[in-house]
Parts: C-alpha cells; sequence; structure tokens
C-alpha cells in the first residue's frame, strides 16, 4: 500500500478560514483611516507607525525565538496588527524610543507573558498606550495640529477636542472637520468616516459581529444624550461624544479584539455596554479626558467573567 | 422568506457534483459481505451457516431484540463464511460472506414495477410489523431501527410527520434523486408512516437548492390529504433531527429529551421509500441509492446497489479510484467516517461514498485558540465549542457535562469553521463518550 | 512632619484594625484537622498523582487516618519506604509489597508493524481509539500518540520516535498506575519488578486469530501455545488467542522466550546468552 489513505475524525473539510486571514482582514480595514492619517500627519505618523510596527514584529520574533523557545509566528500578522493599532493610538510626534518602549510592554507584558496570542487578558496594544501615558503624560497628550506634513519631533500641538471641553472651552472644530479627521488626535482615531468603512469591511467580511461596537455607540449616544439633556451647557453632544477621542477607533478595532472580548452574543452586549458607560464616566467626571482606553482595558478584565455566566442561548431552552 | 432553523449553522459549499444524475443499476458482484450489525442498538444472531443457499430476501441474521433489526440476504447464492470484517467503524465485525449464484428472490416479494397504492386494508400494527420484519432502519446515516422510533414511549403522542428530504450534507445527492425519480413511492411510504403513529398532517421538508424536487413532490402532494411540501432556506445542519423540527414546526426539543416531546417523528425520504417497498411490496432492505461522488471522479453518480457490495466496486463504475486520492469517505464530508479501505461493504446507513485528493485531505496545523467566538456562533445547539475542546483535552469531564456537552450533535460546524484549525469536534467527541460512561455510571 | 505622623496612625491603625478581624476570623472559621493528616502529608512524595486511588495525596492522608483496615492503604510511588513511615505516625503496621512496574505489552514497532493509513487526527490515543483501529493492521496494538506520556507525572515513560512506541524508564517509573488508566488499548500493565528488575512478559495484546495478528504485525502473539507447554511452573495461560504470563508463578526461566516463534515474549534485563537480533 503505497498510497495510504488518510483517516481522521470528522467533518472533512474546513471553510479555508485562518488566523492570519482575520487578522490581514483587519490590517486591510485599517488602510483607510492610516490613508487619512497620512494625509493629515504626513511624515510623522509614517514614522511612528513604521517604528511601531517593526517594534513589535521584532519584539515578538525575539521573545518567540529566545525566550519561549517556540517556532515565531509573526507571519500570522497579529503582531503587525497590534503594531499598527499601537500606532493608531499615539500622537504623531512621538519620539522613537518611547514608541518602542511602548511596543515593548505591548508585546512583552501584554502579551507574550500571559503565553502569546489567545492567552493575554487584555488588549496588548492599549496595555502600551495606556503604559505610554502614564510614564509620559505630557507627551502622550499634545497632539500635533493636523496638516504639517514634513515635520515629526517639532510639530505644533494642538488641543483634542476632548481637551477642550475638558478645560471648559467652547472653540471646538466644526463637526465637518470632526468626521473628516481635520483635528487634533492620535494617528488612527481622527477620521471618523474612514474607520467607519474599515467597520463596514470588517463586518463584511464577517471578521467581527456588529454586537460590541454598535453596542458601545448606542450606550455612549444615550448615556451622554441623558447628561445632555438635564444640562446642555456643561455636557457636550453625543455627536461630539461620538465622533472624538478615539471612540470609533476603540470601539470598532479595539473592543473587538477576538482574545479580550466575551465569547457569546450577550456577554459582548454587556461587554459593549459597560465599555460605553465607563467611557463616559472617565470623559465627564474623570480626570483625563480620554476614556475610551480605559474603558476597555476595564471590560477586558471583565471579560473572563462574563464568559462564565453569560452563555449563549441554548437550543431546547425556550419552551413552547 | 423560507424556514430554517434559529441558532447557529454555516454554509459549506455545495459540491453537489451528481445532482440531477439518473439512479442507475449497479451489476452484481461476486461475492458481498453483510455485516451483521447495520444498526443502532443490540447486534443480531445470524440463523444460516456456512454452506446455506440463500434467495433474495431470506433472513439471514434475526434482531437480537426490540431495538435492532433484522438483516436479510441482498443476493442470492452460498454462504462462503461468518467472518470478521473492517467496516465502516474501522474495526473488525462479524459478518456474513455470501457468493453470488443467479438472481434468485424469495417468492414472497412483489417483484412488478406497478405501483401499490391501496394502502386501506392495511392496519397500523400490520405495518410496524412488516417495516420490523423488512429491516427498516434510519436510513439518512443514524440507522435507529424505524419501528423504534415509530413506537412513541408511553404517555408520548405523536401529532405531527416531518419527512426529511433536506439532504444538508455538501455532495450527497441520493436523497435527491430518489425524490425525482421515485415521487409516487416516497409518497405513499409517507402516508404508510403517518398511519402507523396516528398523525393526520406530514410535512416533507427539502432544502431550497432541489427546486425540482420540490416542484415534484409538491406536485404529485396534492393527490394526499395532509401532505405538504416545507422548502427551506438553505443552511447547514437541517437535516438534523433537532434542526429540522425547529425549521418546519419552530419547536424546540428541550435539553435531554427525546424529539417526540415536540410531537414530531422525522423520518428520511429514503426510509419513507424503504417503508414503501417493505409493507406494499414486502421487499427487505435489501438495496439502498448511494451517492459515490468526489471532485477528481470522472462520473459522480447515484447507483442503486445491494448491501454488502465493496465501495470499490462502486468507485469502478463511477469512473475509477483516482491516483491522488487521500481518503475515502463513507457518507458526506461533514459527518462521514474515513474508510480504511475500499473493500468496506456498503451497509443499510450508507448514504454516498466521497473521494477526496490527497492535498484536501491532510489538515491543516492547529495553533491556539484566537478565542474569535466564530465555533460559538455557528454551533447549532447553542453550545461552547471552545470550551468544551479545551475542557476534554484537560480531562475535565464533568465540567463538560455541566456545559451541556451530551447536547452536541456532532455536525462538526465548529471544526469547519474554526480558523485556528483547532480539532475541536474530536475532543468534545471523546469528552462525550466520557461523559456518558460517567452518566451511565450514575444510574447504576 | 505631620503629614508623616498622621500616615503612620492611620496605616497602623488599619493594620492594627485587619490583624484583630484576621484573628478572630481564625478563632471563629478554624476547621479542625486531625494533626497527623499533616504529619502524613509530609512524608508523602506530594505528587498528587491519584495512584492511590484518592484525588491526590492529602486526601490519601485522610484515608490513611481514617482507614479501618490500613493494609488496604498503599501508596506506589512512595512504596515500601514511606507506607512504613506513615504506619509509624498512625502506630500501625506496613504490609510487605512487591515493587511493580509499567510494562508497555506491544512490541509493534515501525519495522515490525508496517502502518497501512496515516492518522490525522487529534493526536490523543483516545480519540484515535475511539475512531478507529489504528493506522495499522492491527486493532490491538499501540496508537502512539503517547497519552500515557502526558499521563504520567514523573516523567518515566517516553515515546520512542524510531518505533513509534512508549518506553518505560525504570529508574523513575513509581507504578502509580497512571498510563495504565490513560492507555485507551490497555497495553499498559503493572507487572512484578522482577530480581535485578528481570522480568518476561508476551509483548502483545492481540486477540485476532494468529494468521491474522501474524500478518498485521511480526512480532505478534498467534497463540500457537508452544510457551504454555514449555512451561514447568504453569505460568502461562492462553485465552481468546493471546498467552498471558503470570508474574506471581513466573519463575524466569526463559524457556517460553525461546519456543516462542514470533519472538512475542520478551525477556528484560537479563544477561545476554547469545547476540539478540533487534
Amino acid at each position: 500500500m503505497e498510497n495510504k489513505l488518510v483517516i481522521s475524525p470528522s467533518p472533512h473539510i474546513h471553510s479555508g478560514d485562518s488566523v492570519s486571514k482575520n487578522m490581514y482582514g483587519v490590517l486591510i480595514a485599517l488602510i483607510p483611516a492610516y490613508l487619512v492619517s497620512l494625509l493629515f500627519f504626513g511624515m510623522g505618523a509614517l514614522i511612528v507607525s513604521l517604528t511601531s510596527v517593526i517594534a513589535c514584529v521584532g519584539f515578538e520574533y525575539l521573545i518567540q525565538k529566545y525566550v519561549l523557545h517556540t517556532k515565531p509566528s509573526i507571519c500570522d500578522g497579529s503582531a503587525m496588527l497590534t503594531g499598527l493599532l499601537l500606532a493608531f493610538n499615539l500622537p504623531s510626534n512621538l519620539p522613537v524610543w518611547m514608541i518602542v518602549i511602548g511596543a515593548l510592554v505591548s508585546i512583552g507584558i501584554g502579551k507574550m507573558s500571559f503565553g502569546g496570542l489567545g492567552n493575554n487578558i487584555f488588549n496588548p496594544a492599549l496595555v502600551g498606550r495606556v503604559f505610554l501615558l502614564i510614564s509620559f503624560p505630557v507627551e502622550m497628550t499634545s497632539w500635533p495640529e493636523p496638516g504639517q506634513l514634513t515635520v515629526y519631533l517639532d510639530a505644533i500641538t494642538a488641543a483634542t477636542p476632548l481637551t477642550i471641553l475638558k478645560e471648559g472651552g467652547h472653540s471646538l472644530p466644526e463637526m465637518q472637520d470632526i468626521l473628516i479627521g481635520h483635528k487634533g488626535g492620535s494617528i488612527g482615531e481622527v477620521s471618523v468616516i474612514a474607520l467607519l468603512i474599515g467597520f463596514v469591511y470588517l463586518l463584511y467580511k464577517k471578521i467581527i459581529t456588529w454586537h460590541i461596537p454598535v453596542t458601545i455607540f448606542v450606550t455612549v449616544a444615550l448615556f451622554s444624550g441623558i447628561l445632555y439633556g438635564i444640562d446642555s451647557v456643561k455636557y457636550a453632544t453625543p455627536m461630539i461624544h461620538l465622533a472624538t477621542g478615539g471612540l470609533v477607533l476603540g470601539a470598532v478595532f479595539m473592543a473587538t479584539d477576538y482574545v479580550t472580548s466575551p465569547m457569546s452574543k450577550g456577554g459582548m452586549i454587556v461587554y459593549g455596554v459597560g465599555i460605553g458607560i465607563i467611557t463616559i464616566l472617565i470623559r465627564v467626571f474623570g480626570a483625563y479626558p480620554g476614556g475610551v482606553s480605559f474603558a476597555i482595558l476595564i471590560m477586558n478584565a471583565f471579560t473572563p467573567l462574563i464568559n462564565m455566566y453569560i452563555k449563549p442561548k441554548r437550543f431546547g431552552e425556550e419552551k413552547k | 422568506m423560507l424556514k430554517t432553523f434559529r441558532i447557529g449553522g454555516i454554509h459549506p459549499p455545495e459540491n453537489k457534483l451528481s445532482a440531477g444524475k439518473k439512479i442507475e443499476q449497479l451489476a452484481l458482484p461476486d461475492q458481498v459481505v453483510i455485516p451483521l450489525s447495520q444498526h443502532l442498538g443490540a447486534p443480531t444472531q445470524a440463523v444460516v451457516a456456512k454452506g446455506d443457499k440463500v434467495k433474495v430476501g431470506t433472513l439471514i441474521a434475526k434482531a437480537g431484540g426490540f431495538v435492532s433489526a433484522n438483516v436479510h440476504a441482498s443476493v442470492s447464492g452460498t454462504v462462503a463464511k461468518i467472518d470478521t470484517v473492517v467496516d465502516a467503524s474501522g474495526y473488525r465485525k462479524p459478518a456474513l460472506f455470501i457468493d453470488v449464484e443467479g438472481d434468485e428472490w424469495e417468492p414472497s416479494i412483489d417483484l412488478s414495477e406497478e405501483l401499490s397504492a391501496h394502502i386501506d386494508s392495511i392496519s397500523a400494527e400490520d405495518i410496524l410489523r412488516k417495516i420490523s420484519e423488512n429491516g427498516i432502519v434510519g436510513m439518512g446515516g443514524a440507522t435507529f431501527p424505524t419501528h423504534v422510533k415509530l413506537t412513541p414511549p408511553s404517555g408520548m403522542k405523536a401529532e405531527i410527520l416531518i419527512v426529511n428530504g433536506v439532504e444538508c450534507e455538501p455532495y450527497l445527492t441520493a436523497d435527491h434523486a430518489l425524490m425525482l425519480e421515485k415521487g409516487k413511492e416516497i409518497l405513499i411510504g409517507v402516508r404508510l408512516l403517518m398511519k402507523s403513529i396516528q398523525v393526520n398532517k406530514a410535512i416533507i421538508a427539502i432544502e431550497n437548492n432541489k427546486k425540482d424536487a420540490i416542484a415534484n413532490l409538491e406536485l404529485l402532494a396534492r393527490e394526499y390529504e395532509g401532505i405538504e411540501v416545507c422548502p427551506l432556506q438553505m443552511k447547514y445542519p437541517q437535516g438534523g433531527e433537532k434542526q429540522l423540527i425547529d425549521a418546519v414546526i419552530s419547536r424546540q426539543v428541550p435539553s435531554g429529551a427525546l424529539p417526540i416531546a415536540t410531537g414530531a417523528v422525522v423520518q428520511n425520504v429514503a426510509t419513507a421509500f424503504a417503508v414503501y417497498e417493505a409493507v406494499m411490496k414486502n421487499k427487505p432492505l435489501i438495496e439502498r441509492v448511494v451517492t459515490v461522488t468526489g471532485k477528481c471522479l470522472t462520473h459522480p453518480s447515484n447507483f442503486k446497489v445491494r448491501i454488502g457490495t465493496s465501495i470499490s466496486l462502486l468507485i469502478e463504475a463511477a469512473g475509477g479510484l483516482p491516483e491522488d486520492t487521500g481518503k475515502v469517505i463513507g457518507g458526506g464530508p461533514m459527518m462521514g467516517k474515513a474508510l480504511v479501505s475500499t473493500s468496506v461493504p456498503i451497509t443499510k446507513g450508507s448514504s454516498g461514498v466521497l473521494l477526496i485528493s490527497r492535498k484536501e485531505s491532510q489538515r491543516k496545523e492547529s495553533t491556539s485558540c484566537i478565542r474569535c467566538a466564530k465555533c460559538t456562533s455557528v454551533c447549532s445547539m447553542g453550545l461552547e465549542p471552545f470550551l468544551l475542546g479545551t475542557l476534554a483535552e484537560r480531562g475535565m469531564f464533568e465540567e463538560m457535562e455541566k456545559e451541556l456537552v451530551m447536547n452536541c450533535i456532532e455536525c462538526g460546524s465548529c471544526n469547519f469553521t474554526c480558523p485556528a484549525h483547532r480539532p475541536l469536534l474530536d475532543y468534545i467527541r471523546l469528552g462525550k463518550s466520557k461523559v456518558g460512561a460517567i452518566i451511565r455510571n450514575r444510574k447504576k | 512632619m505631620n503629614l508623616i505622623v498622621i500616615a503612620v496612625i492611620t496605616l497602623g491603625a488599619i493594620g492594627a484594625l485587619s490583624a484583630v478581624v484576621l484573628y478572630f476570623a481564625a478563632k471563629k472559621f478554624a476547621v479542625f484537622e486531625d494533626l497527623r493528616i499533616a504529619q502524613i502529608e509530609e512524608v508523602l512524595p506530594a505528587a498528587n498523582c491519584g495512584g492511590c486511588g484518592n484525588p491526590g495525596c492529602h486526601a490519601f492522608a485522610e484515608a490513611c487516618v481514617k482507614a479501618e483496615d490500613f493494609s488496604k492503604m498503599y501508596c506506589p510511588v512512595g512504596g515500601a519506604a514511606v507506607m512504613s513511615k506513615v504506619a509509624a505516625i498512625l502506630g500501625k503496621e506496613a504490609k510487605e509489597t512487591v515493587p511493580m512496574i509499567a510494562v508497555v505489552r506491544c512490541n509493534g514497532t515501525c519495522a515490525h508493524r508496517p502502518r497501512t493509513n496515516i492518522y490525522d487526527g487529534a493526536t490523543s490515543c483516545a480519540v484515535a481509539s475511539a475512531l478507529y483501529g489504528g493506522d495499522t493492521d492491527c486493532s490491538y496494538g499501540c496508537l502512539g500518540c503517547g497519552d500515557c506520556v502526558v499521563a504520567c507525572k514523573f516523567d518515566a515513560i517516553h515515546m520512542n520516535a524510531e518505533t513509534r512506541l512508549p518506553e518505560v524508564v525504570e529508574e523513575t517509573c513509581t507504578a502509580c498506575g497512571a498510563c495504565v488508566k490513560a492507555c485507551p488499548k490497555s497495553i499498559i500493565e503493572l507487572r512484578k519488578k522482577g530480581p535485578k528488575s528481570r522480568r518476561i512478559f508476551v509483548s502483545c495484546v492481540n486477540k485476532d486469530k494468529g494468521a491474522l495478528s501474524r500478518k498485521a504485525c511480526e512480532v505478534s502473539c498467534i497463540a500457537c501455545g508452544k510457551c504454555e507447554k514449555v512451561c514447568e511452573f504453569d505460568a502461562i495461560t492462553i485465552e481468546n488467542n493471546l498467552a498471558y504470563i503470570d508474574y506471581n508463578k513466573c519463575r524466569l526461566c526463559r524457556k517460553c522466550v525461546e519456543v516462542c516463534p514470533t519472538g512475542a515474549i520478551q525477556e528484560l534485563n537479563f544477561p545476554s546468552k547469545k547476540v539478540e537480533n533487534n
């Protein structure tokens, strides 16, 4: 029998889906937002994003090869994705050495210390971002004004809409600018429209489901709407809350991270509501102007609990 | 909007290569190998010995209890030996080897092609007796003895008969071909089944990719009171008993209960046809329609085959075993069993033989779970395959029971979908058998 | 200065309060446990292998204290040495035990037993065995996925990559029986370790008829009965087409090894009589 038959349990066919297809799918969905950021922040955005991606992939490779002694799996695209997402959360004038530290924390502490892809509790890119935010608060909260294409470190900074709000100012940019992305902010968050294009792509490719992002949007809109209704002078409109502070980036790309979000549809909704509420609480009552990152990290911590208590709808549970 | 079941489901590529092909009668083999147990339940007792002469339809093994089914000779000739043979289970099982001599049928069998439609004079008991005598089993693959399924446990009453013409497995077209060619016989079979469980409503469920079969049966069903055809949206695993009941009458079988709890009895169209032949023609279950298919086969076809024929003959008739065959599957690609050799015989439950090329046979290397929740969203029983798989891998069987592993219908949607290529179902199946043993021990 | 004082006072107060609460909680919720349980646990190997039939060493210690019939308690890992210590703690007598070892009763190496198909399921003997007879024509033999290796807590059984059979490490095997339970084919058996680790056993569990098993594997037991006849101590029985050597009756005379036509009977750790053809 030179031609031996293969025996394996059923099923004998596979959808052809793979981890890397999903990861590259998300990367593709990030392209529109990336193009917009290049348009507004030019060289700064390019340097920051390249540094971050290269550093993340490099650290993953080195850690897998020399620390964990496992087969490096950098080709699956997950490190690249972490790198790009981290860059998206950084200002475009951040020095290279800080980015490298952020990447090391993201990959080393956020991901590898838990055992690599699939085992981490917190979204690695956010771990890196929050680490940088706490370590270098000044650098991490001074955002270059858009349109300075050829300057990197010396870019003139401007306040983000949320900082303007926090400081009680009322000279907010036009809504149109906010949506397109002509505003101060981190590299990837600025253009709401580009991010939403990415969202549609992810839904179309069935990489994510609508549950988490939509629940976050609805919760944020409702909660901030109530506050606005109570005192329209003190609190911003729901539209401002939805369109600024990286909410769309967070809701579509960070909160939906497979590893750190709940597994059941019901769980995803609870998770989304949690992120929405915490985001507004931090923005309105907390010390930081932006709260999306913290909200996602806090709900990441609750994910195992949500998974334990909120089970998918079982077949036959509903009696008729 | 067409009906379908409500939880989970996948859309594997259909690949119905042999759709629309006529049913061909396969030539008689020189020898048949008839496994003594071709059904779910107690094994049978052989009632013939080496050297005995048998005719087509001669009883060769008697049911070993109520949940068991008679086995009949599918050819005429001499019993060569009673020995063991590696069957679809991958283990050696007792089987009867019969050398074929001519084609002489038992005289009690009505061989005429004429349609026998007079069912009024036959009582429900007679129907059940004939079904049981003639060794009819569920022909969709589960091979559960049909007479048992038609005898609801005391206190339960059937309200409706659902006839399964879904054939949701990719590649397979045997039921489809039968519905096109034997529509009238199927409908009489359905009437007989309705009478046996005393219901006056039957729904034939067919997925919408078989429009010709739907049209054919809808037209024919006008003549029969109480029989309706229900086209369903395409979705796997719609042919699963629980999913089908949910799809057709929107009732879900409660966890741990029998499907009859919803008032529905499900029978396959091929079973309905076999019931027609058993009751009206007194013909035991000695042949069936089998799809032989595969992308590399030159002539994928539907064959009418005697039970016990080696599948190598079917492959021969369909164009011969291609060079780069990697896997030979008994059944469909989602739930069929990979066979160890092509000499495995066709049994009552063989709905198809599928060949897969070497390249497609090998599974991809599995990586760690990325918790994408795709398995959870496709699970048609609302389970969490990623969790069950991990628990089984770690031997945490008590926890698996709490996570309702016993509800799993082993449809394979989780494995099919998993981007990390994890062998989820392999481990879940293992867990199921371990948990099953734990439950049985507890009852003792 | 003021700040430091306040800090010291508040932290001190919190500390003191917690201490009081903890003290009373410890008193209130204390669970009485026989002191001997802890003492016994101390001398146990702490491998928590479950070889004794209890879920872990602590449970075994409890069981020892409670046991009415101490002679039934045995820690296979610690062996006689540990059991005598346990007996001393309890003031009881430890029974004599014979050292045992795990024995793999399959010699179907890749060379002896041709592979007839390719298994491509999950790497688990339990999964493979539930699926089918295995990747050779012998449906009784070792599947080679290494469930026994995973089950072993003492790193005492390893897969030989060349033969695709597990090998027991004499020095570290404690005869806890974990591999015996893990093997779905019931190939591994605990047998008497024997003087100087010398033992003789039938390295085959195939119950098929001789012709079938021989076809599947060169070194299978074909139940020819030669060993049964030659054995002077009535230690060998043949049942279901398979010979079995009772290790309590076997005197290690090695006559059966010589007469076995297929080489299914194996001897271990004997000084070599002649050059073995391996």
